[in-house]
């Protein structure tokens, strides 16, 4: 690592104004995507706003039509959230399949969320459950905030403070993990509120999360694993490397999005 | 430079560090307490697992900063004095290490597995929760074994028992 | 059999230092004043170095010394050396080209050392090696094993076609002859992954200068600290040998990735002097990817003649074997005197013949890795075999049984004299775990479920135990390969053994111990196994190919022998007796026909007291040392039988079942017996499933960390079935024939061989990734849809 200065603030508005006040400085939520890039040289930032004492950016709550969940809120709380577990049990279910205990223990919502990994779980929630990211500035539903590969709607110096998602009446998470590095190779989330079907898919898309418009055509007439039938993903657009090229990810879209309807229908 | 105070393994400790400093380059270089390990750079391989505030994390992708006024455990703080914690037991019981390098992380995880899943664990459990743990030695098959026989001796909470004292006292 | 003695399942001495944190790897030492050493390495697979520039670099803060290859040969300090000799075809010698430890002129892989910072803190090394300017010239690299001797690009001018040997072994012309005569020859393809050993423990140095002594000391993760020390003296010239001490404290992990002497080590002894100070290097996993030995990578077209009642003829095999960028320490060996003579198999093949072409390439040299050539022959012969057996129609067990060696001994028309086995009776058992005859119902169950099940044999035999010095020694090696051992009686009767055997897993803490016990009626907990410190063990050879209990426990057994010997002219002394009419049993020294005795501790106290002989007459003492001489290889053998299921949909491959049954000869304790057997199994897994180092066009190494490269998890595999038969091995006193490899050897092909049964052809690779077999499932599906 290069060297940087640390800072610990109490609240997420400390921590904005740190973040206005000091060079090239990063936010630290979970770190385990910043310190292994820092570790390795390929980050270096000259300042470190630690966001883990923010006790405003914690929490889950279950608020009218909606499963409210702060940002520094670690994917353990989730997965293990009696509040999720019976509003949203798809997303306890995808919490608690991230990386490894050891990294759900420390990694959080808001930095997942915020980094926008292409192979990362979350946005593949945000975006089919519509989610609305709240940040200390706006609220932004998740079809604005993912832009792109570890690209988001963000601007400088605003902060991801908690996730509200509605709540919906099926969901259901299934994903195909890199065998190397156990992220998602293929992961579908798919949710059904009211008539409305979303399935999105992270961990295939050359421009990170999206969705599929054809299966939510397909699952609109009616919603179980068989209407998936013979509906195959294209390949343009899906990105290859050594563990799948895009022919087998396309392919495993469809497999993966049966098994997430076959979850939300309780058929797994 | 930073100042910096913790609880490991029940005794306060305060130094002062490179912000750059990373929990487990702390807990061996600052502490010399080198049980645990370093295996990979991608916070992969778990050789660097112990406690904070009771929860498994890998102290090579946290800073020693971030651990401010926290508790932690490691490998050396398990046994209570000259008697060995009911893991570490099954692990020698069970030959559950050749080498001995990912043994201290697959110990800590084996006990927050307990912590997390309670006394009987079947084979699929473990196996899937030693996802962030990798051992070249063993083939896992009895560290699997050894994980089922450590959790059923830890029945009657002896580890919480230990634990919790600290965690309360935060 | 006591319950500490031999074949009793002791619970292991070491483990109580490692389950609580106190054991002690290289990384865990720190010396007073310690420096830190950085290396720059090569971005680039090949290029020339026209220009290091390290002005600025060294003015860095915390920068106590910039080193060059430059540097290193001005100090006269010698290249990396290959210790094996081999020959071509035309009894020339192999071409290699030179192995600087850092740089001379030209790098040749990614990773490839061009110079060391060393600076107060590690830091401060890393930050000053950034400010390196090197001027390179690219070049284009050469990564391709089978198209290498093709190449436009020379890796080492001092071997054209970068070919470092044409080698064979067998008769030409009588396997020609038997392939022409043949009623059905079955051909195959194969390639042999390439892999990187990862033991979980990095590898790591401290050198250390004591300037009023003139002596160095180098703490280092060795599997064989005396072969360092030997090459680092002998060959590269940092100190001769009384100047020289090499301490391998706990070693995290080796499968023969630790048996070499590298650059980074290397470096760290000699710059301790040049700064005045210890310097200490700690490889990050990165770096163990890059720059640590690989294993495998041969690229190999094979061929079974067999006449018309399906009894193997022939076998006729080709392979080229990629060798990186230079020739690690004993790389040359591994796919030449460690692969061709294994090609028999447990199979009675009367002729066989094997060239192997072994090329130089821009990647990080390829060396011995668990198994070493044995698993490579053992791939060869068994996917032979089992290919065979289904063109034939012939059931795949009864097909090998039908070929199996029956009388012993056997000599192979490749080198081998097999000594003993019951391959039929390995495989019998094997049969009974897996439930062999349950198996079609079980296929049928999956079908239902549109799963694809499949069964795959692997019976495989290795030579281990190595190995015969005079043997070794008409083939090319440089070194014998016996080992030593020193057992040291305390006047208390506890007992020191000093081994030139390292224990990185193996386990030797206890099991030497029970040798030790068992032998002198000394309780286990009295004794103490020393290893791993040139300045305290006297010689040594070190832990690799399966030879620390066949050659290493023998040498031990000698050793004792000499103990009990001396032990009876003292105890004829105290007991005035005749030395001929003493006997030593269960601990005591007795009076034929009388029931005067003297326990062993009091024969120890006698020996160093010495007053009840005249010291001129007996030496006083009890402490002897023996070297043991192996006088054949041992062959250990075994089947395993590996039950899988395809998902075809997603190409998912579950291993259900695993039968190994193993014949390892006699067995000290067959808790530790069984441990290295699934860890072998493990990593032989890996290879046909998961593992596998890519390196693209341009000589990156894409597959350079945990992310990329797929190590096997606790949730990729499932619990093994082991048992044993037991052959005694006739050639060692113990009767041992060696276990740390077997699983590695035996299991890659009983995978593929399952996998191809499932699948129903055999167009399937090593690793067999969920992308592969998904490809090749919907091979089968479109033909099953078809039928």
């Amino acid at each position: 690592m290069y060297a940087f200065t640390y800072h610990r603030p109490a609240t997420a508005r400390q921590a904005a104004s740190l973040l206005a006040k000091k060079e090239d400085a990063k936010l630290l939520a979970g770190g385990h995507t910043l310190l292994p890039t820092m570790k390795q040289r390929l980050a270096s930032p000259g300042a470190l706003v630690d966001l883990s004492s923010c006790a405003d950016l914690k929490g889950i709550a279950r608020k009218g039509r909606n499963l409210v969940i702060g940002a520094m809120t670690t994917h353990a709380e989730v997965a293990s959230s009696p509040e999720v577990q019976e509003a949203i049990p798809a997303l306890a279910y995808l919490a608690g399949h991230i990386g490894d205990p050891h990294v759900r223990h420390r990694g959080t919502i808001g930095g997942s969320v915020a980094n926008n990994d292409p192979a990362a779980d979350y946005p593949a929630a945000l975006l089919a459950l519509g989610a609305t990211v709240v940040t200390n500035k706006r609220k932004l539903p998740a079809a604005e905030f993912f832009s792109g590969l570890y690209e988001t709607a963000l601007d400088e110096g605003e902060i991801v403070v908690r996730i509200s998602f509605p709540v919906a009446s099926k969901a259901g998470y299934a994903k195909f993990r890199n065998p190397a590095s156990r992220y998602a190779l293929v992961g579908v989330f798919v949710a059904k509120r009211g008539g409305e079907i979303a399935v999105a898919v992270t961990g295939a898309g050359e421009g990170g999360v999206f969705r599929w418009p054809e299966a939510e055509a397909a699952l609109k007439a009616r919603f179980a694993p068989k209407s998936l039938d013979g509906l195959k993903h294209t390949a343009k657009g899906i990105n290859g490397d050594i563990h799948a090229d895009a022919e087998y990810r396309a392919h495993l879209i469809g497999v993966m999005a049966k098994q997430a309807v076959a979850q939300a229908t309780g058929k797994a | 430079m930073a100042n910096l105070s913790m609880t490991v393994n029940g005794k306060a400790v305060t130094a002062n560090v490179d912000p750059r400093t990373l929990l487990v380059q702390f807990l061996r270089e600052n502490l010399r307490l080198t049980g645990t390990h370093v295996g990979c750079d991608t916070s992969q391989c778990g050789a660097c697992v112990v406690h904070l505030d009771g929860k498994a994390v890998k102290a090579c992708t946290t800073l020693a900063l971030s651990c401010e006024g926290a508790s932690v455990t490691t490998i050396e703080g398990l046994a209570n004095g000259g008697t060995l914690h009911p893991m570490q037991e099954a692990f020698r019981e069970h030959h559950g290490l050749q080498c001995g390098f990912c043994t201290p992380g697959m110990i800590m995880s084996a006990v927050d597995i307990v912590n997390r899943r309670g006394n009987s664990l079947d084979e699929k459990t473990i196996r899937e929760d030693l996802e962030g743990n990798i051992c070249r030695c063993t083939g896992y098959h009895n560290i699997v074994k050894a994980i089922a026989a450590g959790a059923e001796a830890m029945a009657g909470g002896s580890v919480r028992d230990r634990e919790a004292p600290r965690q309360a006292a935060e | 059999m006591s319950a500490t003695g031999i074949g009793a399942p002791v619970r292991r001495k070491e483990d109580h230092r490692f389950i609580t944190g106190q054991g002690r790897y290289t990384d865990d030492i720190n010396r007073p004043g310690q420096a830190h050493a950085y290396f720059l390495r090569s971005p680039h697979a090949h290029a020339t170095l026209k220009k290091i520039d390290t002005k600025a670099a060294a003015a860095m803060p915390g920068v106590l010394g910039i080193f060059t290859g430059d540097d290193l040969a001005a100090d006269k300090v010698g290249g990396l050396i290959c210790g094996w000799m081999i020959h071509n075809k035309d009894g020339s010698p192999m071409r290699a080209g030179p192995h600087p430890a850092l740089a001379q002129g030209k790098v040749r892989y990614v990773g490839d050392h061009i110079a060391v910072v060393v600076a107060e803190t590690l830091a401060q090394a890393r930050d000053a090696a950034e400010a390196i300017i090197v001027d390179y010239g690219v070049l284009p690299a050469v990564t391709d094993t089978a198209s290498a001797a093709k190449a436009k690009t020379q890796v080492h001018a001092e071997a054209p076609d970068n070919t470092v040997f044409n080698w064979h072994l067998g008769d030409k012309s009588a396997t020609d002859a038997a392939f022409k005569a043949a009623k059905h020859v079955t051909k195959l393809d194969i390639v042999n992954n390439r892999l990187v050993p990862n033991p979980m423990e990095p590898r790591a140095a401290v050198g250390d200068y004591d300037q009023g002594e003139g002596a160095f000391t180098l703490y280092t993760t060795s599997q064989n600290p005396h072969v360092a020390r030997l090459v680092l003296s002998a060959f590269i010239g940092i100190a001769p040998e009384n100047k020289l001490r090499v301490i391998a404290p706990d070693v995290g992990g080796g499968f023969g990735s630790k048996i070499f002497i590298y650059a980074e080590e290397t470096v760290c002894v000699w710059a301790a002097k040049k700064v005045g100070r210890p310097v200490k290097w700690t490889s990050d996993r990165t770096e163990a990817f890059l720059s640590d030995a690989h294993g495998r990578d041969h690229v190999t077209h094979a061929e079974l003649a067999m006449d018309a009642d399906g009894k193997m003829l022939a076998m006729r095999v080709h392979t080229t074997a990629n060798l990186g960028a230079y020739l690690s320490t004993f790389s040359s060996s591994v796919p030449t005197y460690l692969y061709a003579p294994l090609l028999s198999g447990q199979y009675d093949i009367p002729a066989i013949y094997c060239e192997v072409d072994a090329v130089y390439t821009n990647t990080a040299p390829v060396d011995a890795y668990r198994g070493a050539g044995r698993p490579e022959a053992t791939f060869v012969v068994e996917r032979l075999v089992e290919v065979a057996a289904r063109e034939l129609g012939k059931d795949p067990a009864k097909f090998r049984t039908q070929n199996f060696v029956r009388k012993f001994p056997h000599q192979t028309p490749v080198i081998m004299m097999y000594d003993t086995g019951n391959y039929g009776a390995s495989l019998k058992k094997a049969m009974e775990i897996i439930d062999y005859k349950g198996f079609p119902k079980r296929r049928r169950d999956s079908a239902r479920n549109g799963k694809l099940r499949g069964i795959g044999f692997s019976a495989y035999i290795e030579a281990c135990g190595i190995a015969p010095s005079a043997a070794v020694g008409s083939l090319g090696a440089g070194v014998g390969l016996w080992e030593s051992a020193e057992v040291r009686v305390n006047p208390i009767g506890t007992v020191e053994v000093l081994t030139g055997s390292h224990s990185h897993g193996q386990g030797h803490e206890t099991t030497f111990a029970q040798l030790v016990s068992d032998r002198l009626g000394v309780p286990l907990e009295n004794v103490s196994i020393v290893h791993g410190d040139t300045d305290k063990v006297q010689m040594g050879m070190g832990t690799y190919g399966s030879r620390s209990g066949a050659v290493g426990m023998s040498a031990i057994f000698k050793a004792i022998d000499k103990v009990i010997a001396k032990g009876k002219k003292v105890a004829a002394y105290v007991l005035e007796a005749d030395e001929a009419d003493i006997d030593f049993k269960d601990g005591n020294f007795t009076v034929k026909g009388t029931d005067r005795k003297l326990d062993f501790g009091s024969c120890a106290l006698q020996a160093y007291v010495a007053h009840k002989f005249n010291g001129q007459d007996l030496e006083p003492g009890l402490k002897e040392g023996a070297f043991y001489d192996p006088t054949n290889f041992t062959f250990p053998a075994g089947v395993h039988i590996c039950e899988l299921e395809i998902d075809p949909d997603t190409g998912v491959t579950r291993i259900e079942r695993w039968a190994a049954v193993d014949d390892f000869g006699n067995v000290i304790n067959p808790m530790i017996v069984e441990g290295q057997v699934h860890g072998g199994i493990a990593q032989g897994v890996g290879q046909a499933l998961l593992e596998g180092a890519r390196y693209n066009a341009d000589g990156q190494l894409v597959t350079a960390s945990f992310m990329d490269y797929c190590m096997p998890r606790a949730d990729d595999l499932p619990s093994f079935e082991v048992g044993m038969t037991v052959t005694p091995c006739p050639s060692n006193p113990l009767g041992i024939k060696g276990c740390g490899e077997a699983g590695a050897i035996a299991s890659p092909p009983a995978v593929i061989n399952a996998i191809t049964d499932a699948l129903g052809h055999e167009d399937i690779a090593m690793p067999a990734t969920p992308q592969a077999v998904w490809r090749a499932a919907q091979k089968t599906l479109s033909r099953m849809a078809a039928e």
